[in-house]
């Protein structure tokens, strides 16, 4: 006795979202997580991935299962069956796809809102380094993060230029190069460029934000694993665009206040000038 | 670029005779549809040698092949011959003005000397664009022209770019409205809207498409060009100015061109499936609206390009749902071609395979698409190998090879001769292998840190840029064949008759070459153009697409 059809599509379909759903899982094509929100990031692209495995593997299937078995076979010139639509079935491959589709806006917007991106950003009573006159224009603020730890976010002043970045930390009035962070401490980006735009982006933050002239921005993150990660541009900004690099160096607490400590304008050594490499 | 025209010398035709026609303000359809062809196909590959300088540079992490300045000139030209010289007017113009008259059974187009005027346009414009690196430097700020960037590198290059995307913009206007107006009013009578093929529809969509936004791009560049020659603030921050507003308005067209550039090539697969699969395009209703649909949402969603740029919170949200909502309508078209492959006769020759590997591509490039659309993933990868592995995906996945496709498909029509089969799978397979080699890859490039636009990068993605790069080779030696094959076949090739592939729709009810003016008599009227297929009942069902027929298949094969 055969096995009926609709078995072996229902096997075919179970096989289907199960390899779909262990490659989402399974397959790591992501950088090492080094922020509060890159775990967060993470687990909407594990989503992602699986719902794309399903398709891609499905629809591929599809077509090389219809041209092996619906092939035109020698000497047969006929034609195959005029079936010109059917609507219940259109209607459910069109309502299908707009309920993951709809599925996966609300999840991603649940993640944007976790990582901190739907807190309006010029709520001035929230966070103090901002001044009242100046407009943030886009980027994620860091009041949502504040809530988690209750540490005060540490500001810095990012000043973006052909071709280098450099960092000033009003606080204890250091200017650097790079990017010294202390690890779980949320960190306050005021971003703004003086020529044209560019973009901060650290692949390990999963992070990014255009550095616009005439627009301020903000990024908050709260780095989460010490070590060094790049900072890239990520906006064509000029013949040197792919050398404007520096590193965001993550640090233990103690260590960070001992190269603040070291670094402070009072201190003998005197600022480091901005590295380009 | 000089005009020929020959005196009329026959007192039946005014238009020019013989080859000359084709380098001739000719007003014939179907010449015009040609010489978009050929002179896309020209800046084809111009294009793709300057992607194989970008690629030759990227097997280095060094920038140690081409000048800095040079290869964001390189870059910059690459991406807008492609689009503006290539995709954008061989797939509306070249198959629009070969094949709209025949399907809504016209004689010609609407306004046949507009549309000389769309074509004639397109050469000064590719010939000044390429010809700025040569005698200033060509423009250098990327084929989005972001300002402030695009107003501090030098003026000549961007300003002749201006001019040169103005032109093509005029050209693609002038194309849109004479499109609208052939299948909108030159319909033969008695043949109604939801009888034609699908293709009309596709290219209605697009032309309402290039009719709304490519005015907006055109307002744009003048007000760029203000800002560069008059020094007026428009754009420029130091002057009260505000660089994202060029930004919302540069994607204001360009995020419609994308579907300017897929829609039609939606329509060519809709034409190409159902004479191939021996079956009726499934769900044609459906098919409209889809088109229709994603002609609207391809309007509201410009700002998912902005992500990671000013852009407040709710708009990026709204952004985010519009966007991820186009894959409704596109995923209903995709259904359609698998139901319209499903139970037919597939003959596996080189137009089903390229149409075949573009579901497959345009589907990967879809998902990474509504992926993107989220903002969460976007604010990662923006501006990385992942969108340029994703675009082309696209583009050239999507779109060439669905004009592949058309040049296999449509190739018996032109000249009545074939393709060569082997040397067409050979071209298909060269070209897959190598598209997926060459882009697959960068998505990992750009989840992992590569950005966009670069001529020097962290060594650790050599071995994979280089990959990469050897795909793009691939894709270089794929055109060899292409190229031997439409050379030899014209003149060798096995000839085709008037209808080789035994279509319904118009354009194959007329002698191959078609003669000017498209019909010897009355143009046919043609209400059923997918009209394949058994009717049930006239065979048996069972027979001809049931397990029966599996195992009769089987049977005769030992």
């Amino acid at each position: 006795m055969r096995i009926p059809p609709a078995i072996l599509t229902l096997l075919a379909g179970m096989a289907l979202v199960l390899t779909g759903l262990w490659i989402g899982q399974n397959v790591n094509l992501l950088p090492v997580q080094a922020s509060v929100n890159a775990p967060v990031y993470d687990e909407l692209f594990k989503v992602l991935f699986s719902i794309g495995a399903i398709l891609f593997i499905g629809i591929v299937g599809l077509i090389v299962y219809s041209l092996v078995r619906f092939r035109r076979r020698v000497g047969d010139s006929g034609d195959g069956a005029a079936i010109e639509g059917n609507l219940p079935l259109e209607i459910l491959w069109t309502a299908i796809p707009a309920v993951v589709v709809l599925f996966v806006g609300i999840y991603s917007y649940d993640i944007y809102d976790r990582m901190g991106g739907m807190t309006p950003l010029n709520d001035h009573s929230m966070h103090s380094m901002q001044t009242s006159e100046q407009r943030t224009w886009g980027g994620i603020s860091p009041v949502a993060l504040e809530g988690n730890g209750a540490i005060a976010p540490l500001p810095v002043d990012v000043t973006a230029m052909q071709f280098a970045f450099i960092f000033h930390y009003p606080d204890s009035d250091i200017t650097s190069g790079e990017l010294h962070v202390p690890v779980g401490q949320p960190v306050a980006l005021q971003m703004k460029a003086l020529d044209v735009i560019h973009a901060f982006w650290v692949p390990q933050f999963r992070l990014k934000q255009d550095v616009i002239p005439g627009q301020p921005t903000l990024l908050s993150f709260t780095p989460t694993r010490a070590g060094q990660y790049p900072i890239v541009c990520a906006e064509l900004c000029g013949p040197y665009h792919g050398g404007m690099r520096s590193n965001v160096i993550v640090e233990e607490p103690e260590t960070f206040a001992a190269w603040v400590a070291k670094n402070s304008p009072a201190a003998p050594a005197p600022a480091t000038a901005p590295v380009q490499s | 670029m000089t005009i020929t025209l020959t005196p009329p010398t026959s007192t039946d035709s005014l238009q020019p005779q013989g080859w000359l026609r084709y380098l001739s303000f000719s007003t014939d359809h179907k010449v015009i549809g040609l010489q978009y062809l050929v002179c896309g196909f020209i800046f084809y590959l111009i294009g793709g040698a300057l992607a194989g300088a970008i690629r030759t540079e990227l097997v280095t992490p060094l920038s140690d092949f081409l000048p800095r300045e040079t290869y964001n000139e390189v870059l910059t030209l690459h991406g807008t011959v492609m689009i503006f010289l290539w995709i954008v007017p061989v797939v509306n113009g070249a198959f629009g003005n070969y094949l709209i008259p025949f399907y809504v059974g016209a004689r010609d187009m609407a306004f046949p000397r507009l549309n000389a005027v769309a074509f004639w346009l397109i050469p000064p414009a590719g010939i000044l664009l390429i010809s700025s690196y040569f005698f200033a430097s060509a423009a250098q700020s990327g084929w989005t022209a972001y300002p402030p960037l695009s107003t501090t590198t030098p003026a000549t290059g961007q300003i002749i770019w201006i001019l040169s995307v103005l032109l093509l913009g005029g050209s693609s206007i002038f194309g849109g409205i004479n499109f609208i107006a052939t299948i909108l009013k030159l319909r033969r009578p008695g043949l109604k809207l939801m009888q034609l093929p699908m293709y009309c529809w596709a290219m209605l969509g697009t032309s309402i498409l290039v009719v709304l936004s490519t005015p907006v791009l055109a307002g744009t560049l003048v007000l760029l060009s203000f800002d560069i020659i008059a020094h007026t603030g428009f754009f420029n921050p130091a002057m009260g100015g505000n660089a994202v507003v060029y930004q919302h308005l540069f994607w204001f067209y360009s995020h419609p061109a994308v579907y300017i550039m897929v829609l039609p090539a939606f329509g060519l697969v809709s034409e190409i499936l159902p004479v191939h699969a021996r079956k009726p395009l499934f769900g044609y209703t459906t098919m409209v609206y889809s088109i229709m649909a994603i002609v609207f949402l391809g309007l509201i969603v410009w700002a998912h390009h902005m992500f990671t740029s000013g852009t407040p919170p709710w708009m990026r949200l709204f952004f985010t749902i519009a966007t991820a909502f186009i894959a409704v309508p596109t995923g209903i078209k995709f259904f359609n071609w698998l139901a319209t492959l499903w139970g037919g006769k597939i003959t596996l020759n080189t137009a089903m395979l390229f149409c075949c590997g573009f579901i497959v591509n345009f589907v990967f490039g879809g998902i990474t698409g509504v992926a993107l659309a989220q903002v969460p993933f976007d604010i990662h990868v923006h501006d990385t190998y992942f969108v340029v592995g994703h675009f082309h995906y696209i583009v050239y996945g999507g779109t060439v090879f669905v004009i592949f496709a058309s040049i296999y498909h449509w190739y018996p029509k032109v000249t009545g001769r074939l393709l060569n089969e082997p040397l067409g799978q050979l071209h298909f397979w060269l070209t897959f292998v190598g598209f997926n080699l060459c882009f697959a890859p960068q998505h990992w490039l750009g989840l992992n840190g590569m950005p966009r636009r670069v001529a020097e990068y962290d060594p650790q993605f050599t071995l994979i840029n280089q990959f990469s790069s050897a795909g793009a080779l691939l894709m270089a030696i794929s055109t060899v064949p292409f190229l031997i094959n439409v050379v030899m076949s014209a003149f060798n090739g096995e000839p085709a008759g008037d209808n080789p592939w035994n279509a319904l729709t118009p354009e194959w009810l007329t002698s191959s070459p078609p003669p000017v003016e498209n019909w010897k008599g009355e143009p046919p009227l043609v209400h059923e153009p997918y009209g394949y297929g058994v009717v049930p009942g006239q065979l048996s069902l069972e027979a001809s697409s049931g397990r029966d027929l599996w195992n009769l298949g089987q049977g005769e094969q030992r």
